[in-house]
């Protein structure tokens, strides 16, 4: 993507940054390349990735740019219905209209009354920022974050059997270890440089073993030794069962538990109501081979790392299920020493440092805790607050359900789209029709939330803001800007501290977000006792009074950074990188609980008893399949920005559910043509396709499309909002839908330069290709006038009786009108602007050739001749010039017909191949060809 | 075996009765004494059917007939096809002589061209000539051919006014052209394009006037003949459509052309008028000899008219209602009368689809089979006006029927072909627009 819109502002010719998708935290070096095109590459330099990316961050510099930004405040000129048009507005005016709006609703309805809705997308500057405005300044811990849909079960679980949010191991552990149980998680697409770095230690080390436990059979499980596809949501089952097993065997580390932790009977106790082995594989509905496979394997592998993501955390016992496999963990004292410990990957670049700041209604900054007053009265005197939350807040979905009852009546959303994202989704949207004040911050215009907002307020994106993230592995590393906001955007905490100002708040006056972190390094010390006593371990105070200089150097580097141990980290360059490195060795900030020592006030972690319980909604005759939802590898989140990438586009170009072949039989469904998925909180449709590895009984569904790219595949919609009762984290792996078939009477797609207005048909898809928006479609109406409404669809006026062949648009079209074929393309100056295909049945040419033609500035005739076949025109054996135009025979046709059959006259030719079998005009020249031929033989 | 003479009961003496003093350069050498015992096949007119017929047949029995052929026209026998690319300059007479005179010698033919028959004697199984040559036959063969319609407007008599039909035409169209000036070519069918092209490339200002709205309406659908017009117009020929021509008009002596004017009282400069407003099949001779005709001379599957020792084939006979213009259904004509001739009559002649191409350079037309199509056809139209490319295929039945091709007839010759053949084209349906090879590769994915 050309940066003609933007400049490269740093001076260094490469800017050392991190990706702004998964948690693994990449860091990535930005360069300004010679066309004027950003140059990505991996920082071989960073120890999270090691120079490694992945597609999607290779593919950052089809991200930027100004195509789809949010360039200005916009204000919805109609106030409170949404139903009003956008229009621009100053700065001044926008910030106005929220913080007077904020301060009525207080007013009027206390500080309960409003709401944050903030994301993992947040740099921790921006989040701290917000998380301050909300708990010290409104009174209110009405702050969630998307993290809440995504890893809030993992907080539940650490808080509840460390006392601290704390992710104890580091990558490398994954690289010492003997064995992996990667559990609900498809690493390979989700975590793709974490999930390279596995497997190349597998191809070191082949006897490194690698477990996978997923319902799926996904492409993770392409070096497994061994695939567990249990039954949807029976995780803690299975690890009940191995706790259970594990002491049968006894396999337990009776030291460490007895030294280091508390409550191992209750949890053996809750475990060994799960039954025998056998009983544990029925549940799991998993061989029972391969799970005593599994559970030996465990039991004789002292260094296992278990990793669990979204599979584990987004359940109605997320929770428990987090603490089942810390349960194992601890009953073995296989946690924080090297290649062992049960590891949290996050899904959010920063969602980690937003839960360090706060950014969750029921956590206070810096670790400390809503429902401890000690905690809540240091953290108001370090901020000098003047009005604290005093209890936790509403959690994403009570949050949106809060808005629909009317009890939370402002809403300000940053980085983040719940229409799209939250379960019952339509719910979400209901919340948001009846708000009284919905302000959204974020970079781009058009997204679902945005068309229902009051306000928009345009945020600075990845490549323009500038700030830190912490990765999974508790890696600190900044997110550098290096190109000139765009428009009149600013960045997120600006943006607060702008409103918070507005409102009469003090401690919003920061300038730079290097104060901003330094005030959050401080924070991270505040009243946090001295090392060696029980203390919260997330400290960085070693952190504090960077300069601007110091904090834009910040090499990566994994908390906890204590004061002093790190002095000299204010240091730059190569020192500092010498520095962290020995502040690491020495103070053991690789891992965490090493010691046996964890956050509670007695220094022992907790086994917390968990007893399998079903996931909340199960399947019915009405809704008999499972569905689960998930990532594809290309694209990220909503497709805000992977969307705006051709390159990514093309992996999985359509929203899908996939499915197991003989359920699609059962149900009436096919491979390739549409289905409504319905559940009984909403529906949307997609194409049917197998091959996902999914088991009979469950569908699967990619998380990512919008009412911005397809017309109905807002998967969100069909999610139940059941949440798990102690993180408050939804079940998005498991809601039971029924399958319709979508019945249509054509398929068709379009590609096409521009942007083409709303489509009636009855289902499309919008795919960003590389010169050209292409848009696949089905449609219900059969059409009397395909070539009229094909050009009224592509805005092309009709050609006009009567006017010349080359008056009017240069239309090309093919039509079997009783078949139900309508192809036409359209082109400008003989360069291809649009073309359009549709069909009574599924076979529409591939779409790739005709993408290229797209890259062309004008096509050459025989690609002009192709277009409409969708292929390239090919090429026949060359048969020389026409000798014979009766018959289409070239001259070569005769040569070879000569040569190969003996032809002594032209009679014999015509005999052969035709040629001079008609008109005779040819004979002359047939003649000739005989005569040279036989001059050659002679 | 049944051909032989004695079986067919040809009165086989007295054969050189009524050939009295043959003059001039027609020779009968080869009918010399030796042949006379073989049965008299004579063939009434020297063109492309007639000729064929005997190429067939010498091929299946060489030896079998004393041959004699009168031809109205004082040459050997030639390519009527190509008179238009002679008359365009791009070839010359000589390249498109067929059977030279040496030709008729080697092969013991009678040619006596340049002399016309003017009577058929059925009962007495003779055929006189205009020179008085009469001569006797066992079995008789008429390819008379057609001759122009010519419009019967005030007029159509004067000098200057011609049809293209054989190679005197093309001489006064050639002559007309030395002179420059206006033409009028009245017919904007095959033969008529095809004559305004070469009166064009020969120099001369060209009008074609037809009488109903588009060009070529036999073979062509309105949209390919739109085509047509404007590439015709863009080389600089004038096309007048749906003119009725009202009178031809004369210069002041009363005897040349000046003028073409039509019903709507238009007048158009003219020095040469070509009629070519169709044909009308050349059976006056065969009217005469009391053989039934109808549009033409009534023949039926084996190419024999009423009387079973006439044959007739090419332009002049009617078969199954239909008459015949293009080339490849007479060729076919020719092979089974040959066959039957030969006495190896086991052929039948089937009516095939036809296919045409237009024979003025650089443009590309080809129409095959039945372009209008009926109940339950389907069309599969591609067009690419810009591009001058249109394509429309009549599909019946999942059957190609019929092809009109224009600006690109690559695979004209392909349709054809499975029109002929009743191809199966439901697999390929989706390709067909798009040519041969995709749509096989079609048809070998299905």
């Amino acid at each position: 993507m050309k940066l003609s819109e933007q400049s490269f502002i740093q001076s260094a010719a490469t800017v050392r940054t991190t990706c702004p998708y998964c948690g693994v935290g990449c860091g990535v070096n930005a360069s300004m390349g010679k066309d004027g095109t950003l140059a990505i590459a991996g920082d071989a330099d960073h120890p999270a990735s090691r120079g490694r990316l992945c597609v999607k961050g290779s593919a950052l510099g089809e991200t930027v740019g100004m195509q789809g930004r949010l360039l200005a405040p916009m204000l919805r000129d109609a106030d409170g219905d949404g139903g009003g048009a956008l229009r621009e507005a100053t700065w001044d005016e926008a910030l106005d209209k929220v913080a007077a709006g904020f301060q009525r609703i207080i007013a009027e309805h206390g500080p309960d009354a409003v709401a944050l809705y903030v994301s993992g997308q947040l740099l921790t500057e921006d989040y701290y920022v917000a998380n301050k405005f909300m708990k010290g300044y409104v009174g209110s811990a009405n702050i969630d974050t998307n993290s809440r849909l995504c890893m809030s079960s993992a907080v539940a679980g650490h808080k509840r059997a460390f006392g601290e949010d704390v992710v104890p191991g580091c990558y490398e552990d994954f690289e010492l270890a003997d064995m992996i149980v990667l559990v609900g998680s498809n690493a390979a697409w989700c975590h793709p440089t974490l999930y390279q770095r596995i497997a190349r230690a597998k191809e070191a080390r082949p006897h490194l073993k690698i477990v996978v436990i997923d319902p799926r059979r996904t492409a993770t499980c392409d070096i497994a030794d061994l695939h567990l596809p249990l039954k949807p949501g029976a995780d803690v089952a299975l690890f009940n069962g191995l706790l259970a097993y594990l002491a049968q065997q006894n396999r337990l580390d009776a030291a460490f538990v007895a030294g280091h932790t508390t409550g191992l009977d209750d949890a053996l106790a809750a475990a060994g109501q799960g039954g025998n082995l056998l009983e544990v594989a029925r549940a799991c509905r998993i061989d029972p081979q391969l799970l005593r496979q599994f559970y030996e394997w465990f039991a004789a592998t002292d260094k296992v790392v278990t990793a669990f993501t979204m599979g584990v955390n987004q359940s109605s016992s997320g929770a428990d299920k987090v603490n089942a496999i810390i349960n194992c963990h601890l009953a073995t004292g296989r946690i924080g020493k090297p290649g062992m410990g049960p590891f949290s990957l996050t899904g959010q670049p920063n969602a980690m440092g937003g839960r360090e700041v706060g950014g969750l209604a029921n956590m206070l900054a810096a670790h400390m805790d809503l429902d401890n007053p000690d905690q809540r009265a240091a953290l108001q005197g370090f901020w000098q607050a003047p009005r604290m939350a005093e209890r936790p807040g509403l959690k994403a979905v009570d949050l949106f359900q809060a808005i629909e009852a009317g009890k939370v009546k402002a809403v300000w959303i940053m980085a983040t789209n719940p229409l799209v994202s939250m379960p019952d989704a339509d719910q979400a949207r209901r919340a948001l029709a009846k708000c009284e004040l919905v302000v959204a911050s974020d970079i781009a215009l058009g997204t679902d939330t945005n068309a229902v907002s009051h306000v928009l307020l345009p945020a600075l994106g990845w490549g323009e803001k500038d700030g830190t993230v912490t990765n999974s592995e508790r890696c600190i590393s900044r997110q550098r800007g290096f190109l000139s906001a765009p428009g009149a955007a600013r960045p997120d905490w600006h943006i607060i501290c702008d409103v918070a100002r507005r409102m009469g708040y003090a401690g919003f006056d920061f300038t730079a977000p290097h104060e901003i972190f330094d005030e959050h390094a401080r924070l991270s010390a505040w009243q946090n006792g001295t090392p060696g006593q029980r203390r919260r371990l997330f400290d960085i105070g070693g952190l504090a009074g960077m300069t601007r200089a110091a904090y834009d150097a910040l090499a990566p580097l994994q908390w906890p950074v204590l004061a002093g141990a790190a002095a000299s980290l204010a240091a730059q360059g190569e020192e500092q990188e010498a520095a962290r490195e020995a502040a690491q060795e020495a103070d053991a900030s690789t891992r965490l609980f090493g010691d046996g020592m964890f956050s509670f006030p007695d220094g022992r972690a907790r086994f917390v008893a968990t007893v399998a319980r079903a996931p909340a909604n199960l399947p019915d005759g009405d809704y008999p399949l499972v569905l689960n939802t998930g990532r594809v590898r290309d694209q990220w989140h909503t497709m805000t920005r992977t969307g705006k990438s051709p390159r990514l586009a093309e992996h999985v170009p359509e929203p899908f559910v996939d499915m197991h072949p003989q359920d699609a039989l059962l149900w009436g469904v096919k491979a390739g043509e549409l289905a409504r998925v319905v559940s009984g909180w909403g529906s949307v449709v997609a194409r049917v396709q197998h091959g996902g590895g999914i088991a009979r009984g469950s569908v699967f569904m990619p998380i990512h499309w919008s009412a911005q790219t397809a017309s109905d595949a807002r998967v969100g919609a069909v999610v139940n909002p059941a949440v798990d009762p102690v993180s408050g984290e939804p079940e998005f792996k498991h809601t039971p839908v029924r399958l319709e078939p979508f019945g249509v009477n054509w398929y068709g797609f379009i590609l096409s330069r521009s942007e083409l207005p709303l489509l009636e048909a009855a289902h499309w898809t919008r795919i960003q290709g590389a010169d050209f928006i292409r848009y696949e479609l089905a449609g219900r109406k059969p059409f009397a006038d395909a070539a009229g409404w094909g050009r009224a669809l592509l805005g092309v006026a009709p050609h006009e009786h009567g006017a010349a062949d080359d008056e009017g648009a240069d239309w090309i079209e093919a039509e079997d009108r009783n078949g139900g074929v309508y192809r036409a393309a359209h082109l400008v100056d003989g360069r291809i602007e649009a073309c359009l295909f549709v069909s009574r049945r599924q076979d529409l040419p591939a779409r790739a050739w005709l993408a290229g033609m797209f890259a062309k500035e004008r096509l050459a005739p025989a690609d002009r001749m192709g277009l409409l076949s969708g292929r390239a025109r090919e090429q026949g054996v060359d048969a020389g010039p026409t000798v014979c135009s009766c018959f289409g025979v070239g001259r070569k046709t005769i040569e070879i017909a000569i040569r190969q059959h003996g032809c002594k006259d032209a009679a014999a030719v015509t005999a052969c191949v035709k040629a001079g079998g008609n008109c005779g005009s040819c004979i002359p020249e047939i003649r000739a060809i005989l005569a040279e031929a036989r001059a050659v033989e002679n | 075996m049944p051909g032989s003479a004695a079986q067919l009961g040809v009165q086989l003496s007295g054969t050189r009765r009524g050939w009295p003093g043959l003059g001039g350069s027609l020779t009968m050498e080869a009918h010399d004494a030796p042949d006379v015992d073989k049965p008299s096949l004579v063939v009434i007119g020297n063109g492309m059917a007639g000729m064929r017929t005997v190429e067939e047949l010498l091929k299946l029995a060489p030896d079998m007939y004393r041959i004699s052929v009168f031809g109205a026209e004082p040459h050997g026998n030639y390519n009527r096809i190509l008179l238009s690319p002679v008359l365009s300059g791009e070839k010359a007479f000589a390249d498109i002589m067929l059977n030279t005179r040496e030709w008729y010698a080697e092969h013991g033919i009678a040619l006596h061209a340049g002399d016309p028959v003017t009577r058929i004697d059925r009962k007495r199984r003779i055929v006189h000539a205009q020179s008085g040559l009469a001569v006797e036959y066992d079995r008789l063969l008429i390819a008379t051919g057609s001759k122009p319609f010519i419009v019967p407007v005030p007029g159509h008599q004067l000098d200057g006014v011609v049809g293209f039909r054989d190679l005197q035409d093309v001489d006064a169209m050639l002559a007309a052209a030395r002179a420059g000036g206006h033409a009028v070519v009245i017919g904007g069918g095959l033969l008529g394009l095809e004559a305004a092209n070469g009166l064009r490339r020969q120099g001369m200002e060209v009008s074609v006037v037809h009488v109903t709205a588009s060009l070529m309406n036999q073979q062509l659908d309105a949209s390919a003949a739109g085509l047509l017009r404007a590439t015709l117009e863009r080389r600089g020929l004038r096309i007048l459509l749906e003119r009725q021509t009202a009178e031809i008009v004369a210069d002041e002596e009363g005897t040349r052309v000046r003028a073409v004017r039509f019903q709507d009282g238009e007048e158009i400069p003219a020095d040469l008028v070509v009629m070519a407003a169709g044909v009308r099949p050349n059976i006056a001779l065969a009217q005469s000899a009391g053989l039934h005709c109808e549009r033409a001379i009534v023949v039926d599957d084996t190419l024999q008219t009423y009387d079973p020792r006439v044959y007739a084939v090419g332009e002049c006979v009617q078969h199954r209602r239909a008459t015949f213009g293009l080339v490849a259904p007479i060729w076919d004509q020719a092979r089974v009368c040959a066959a039957h001739l030969a006495g190896a009559g086991h052929r039948r002649y089937v009516q095939q689809a036809t296919a045409t191409k237009l024979k003025v350079t650089g443009v590309d037309l080809y129409s095959a089979g039945d372009i209008v199509g009926g109940e339950g056809s389907e069309d599969l139209v591609l067009r690419d006006r810009r591009g001058g490319v249109y394509k429309r295929l009549v599909v019946a039945g999942n059957r190609l029927v019929g092809a009109v091709l224009y600006g690109d007839v690559a695979d004209g010759p392909w349709y054809f072909d499975l029109i002929q053949k009743r191809t199966d084209i439901a697999s390929m349906r989706d390709q067909l627009l798009f040519g041969q090879a995709l749509a096989e590769n079609a048809k070998q994915a299905a």
